[in-house]
């Protein structure tokens, strides 16, 4: 497995002080079931919210609450892993306040 | 022609859609903007600064009415190695100069103030509800969109979704961008006093600056950072190829890239003290030239982003003046179309005519092949910083010791790289600039 540098920075401290309207009933990404590591490892690195994460367990996680809305994980992913990108349902999702 | 809810719909408020939905609207057509954001802007990102010419087309007085940061009189490009800084910084009155000025802004006032120039003008607005499909007659024309529930037809459809284009792949067949083709950009605004940011910038007041970075701060990475003041705040941030930030070689994702480019020191005393006030991501074309998709459909154009109107020049970067002038430019062939009752793809080609006849994808075409020369130059990004580190401290260094002359110092440290290596590398570039 390829290597990602140990993580110093905390993004969800960042991203507590963005607005959103999270939609708790419906995610607007979706991933395969049991992604491949590598495919997954790409969008830890490219990630700018970093909602991609994997644990010292190697175990991997993902949340569409904090996304920005880039769509860089449909590029680098989309047809591997990322199985679903839509934009967020009405009103819901970020809210940029400075843009 | 049938009869349509809407001469026109614009999909998305930025610089393209608002801009051509002011134009469309102000020549007498009904027009309906859709966009996604709660309001104008609420999606919207840029690095950003926008070279002002096009914009002064549109709106004349733009100068006094729309909520610009600050007009940029201080340009620096920086080479960084992971601890040091060569920097040219240029001030000129020139830059300064109506027609060639260019000013820092943010989008979320930005967008909403020219989305009030289009509503001004007669278009309507419809915020919160991104359109999921782009509707099309028997014959293939696009002939509305579909957004929830609503079906709303147009005669004319104005793509401006953005570079995330999402319903240009899946409603009119244009292809996904590469991974090689788009970087991925992290921002942050970070809040100082505006007098803090004068002193700290050395700038008049009221005025701006500009910084473009190279290597170090994306790691050695193709791409770089960037830092324009507003009013105040600064707007710092990186972008990086999402091809090669992704792949395994690179062991540094981009929000780490981006917090140890804030922890350089040629960049933490500049925002020391600074107050987080935004984090944000956002994708920009930099393919140039050989990405730009097909523009013109039966009954829609594309325009900004979504046709992959950027450029990245390292020293220069643009976006925002390409969308506004290909807004202008789709409002002005739609307006013609529905004028001649022909809104084919053959009766919106002015639209195409138009691009090609101006700075826009003629200036995408004069630089073609500089994304692929930033592609293949690894060196510009991780060695060239450190040879200039090395040359910069024979130069300025001094320990007692007895000094050789100048060049015997410097030869070392440009032979040990092969003098013929570099300035092939360095022909090739200014080629394709």
């Amino acid at each position: 497995m390829s290597k990602v540098r140990e993580i110093t920075v905390n993004v969800d401290e960042f991203l507590a002080l963005d607005k959103y309207e999270v939609d708790e009933e419906s995610a607007h990404i979706e991933l395969v079931e049991d992604p491949d590591d590598e495919e997954f490892l790409k969008l830890v690195r490219v990630c700018p919210a970093a909602l991609y994460k994997i644990d010292e367990d190697g175990k991997k996680s993902f949340d569409y609450a904090g996304c920005l809305e880039c769509g860089t994980c449909r590029i680098a992913c989309e047809g591997t892993i990322v199985k679903k990108w839509e934009n967020p349902r009405p009103t819901m999702g970020v809210e940029y306040r400075y843009g | 022609m049938s009869e349509t809810d809407f001469d026109i719909i614009v999909v998305g408020s930025g610089c393209a859609g608002a801009v051509a939905a002011y134009t469309a609207a102000s020549a007498g057509k009904s027009v309906l903007v859709v966009e996604r954001g709660v309001f104008a802007g609420a999606k919207n990102i840029t690095g950003g600064r926008i070279y002002s010419h096009s914009l002064k087309k549109v709106f004349p007085d733009f100068e006094r009415e729309a909520p610009l940061e600050r007009r940029i009189t201080h340009e620096r490009m920086a080479f960084m190695d992971p601890a040091s800084q060569l920097a040219v910084d240029f001030t000129s009155p020139e830059l300064a100069e109506e027609g060639r000025d260019s000013y820092s802004v943010l989008r979320a006032p930005f967008d909403q103030w020219l989305a009030e120039k289009a509503e001004e003008a007669g278009a309507e607005y419809i915020c919160g509800i991104a359109v999921e499909e782009l509707l099309k007659d028997e014959g293939g024309k696009v002939c509305g969109v579909r957004a929830g529930e609503d079906e709303i037809t147009a005669q004319v459809v104005v793509l401006a979704e953005g570079c995330n284009t999402v319903l240009a792949e899946r409603c009119l067949g244009n292809p996904r961008p590469k991974p090689s083709q788009m970087a991925v950009g992290v921002k942050q605004v970070l809040e100082l006093p505006s007098g803090v940011i004068e002193d700290r910038f050395l700038l008049p007041e009221g005025e701006g600056a500009a910084m473009l970075f190279v290597g170090d701060c994306t790691h050695g990475n193709v791409g770089g950072g960037f830092l324009y003041t507003n009013k105040d705040s600064v707007s710092l941030g990186l972008v990086a190829t999402i091809s090669t930030a992704a792949d395994g070689a690179n062991e540094v994702p981009v929000y780490q890239m981006l917090e140890d480019f804030k922890n350089h020191p040629a960049v933490a005393p500049v925002i020391k003290g600074a107050k987080l006030v935004e984090h944000s991501g956002h994708m920009v074309p930099e393919g140039g030239y050989d990405m730009v998709p097909r523009y013109v459909f039966d009954g829609c154009l594309v325009a900004g982003e979504s046709a992959g109107l950027c450029m990245n020049m390292g020293y220069q970067v643009r976006g925002m003046d390409f969308a506004v002038a290909s807004g202008q430019m789709a409002g002005q062939a739609a307006v013609k179309a529905l004028d001649a009752g022909d809104t084919s793809a053959a009766g919106l080609a002015s639209y195409k005519q138009a691009m090609e006849d101006s700075f826009v994808i003629k200036d995408l075409a004069t630089f073609r092949k500089w994304p692929h020369t930033m592609e293949g130059w690894s060196s510009m990004f991780t060695d060239y910083p450190v040879m200039a580190r090395e040359v910069f401290n024979a130069m300025f260094s001094v320990d007692g010791e007895p000094q050789r002359p100048l060049m015997k110092r410097m030869m070392p440290i440009v032979k040990k790289r092969g003098l013929l290596r570099l300035a092939g590398e360095v022909r090739k570039a200014v080629r394709s600039l």
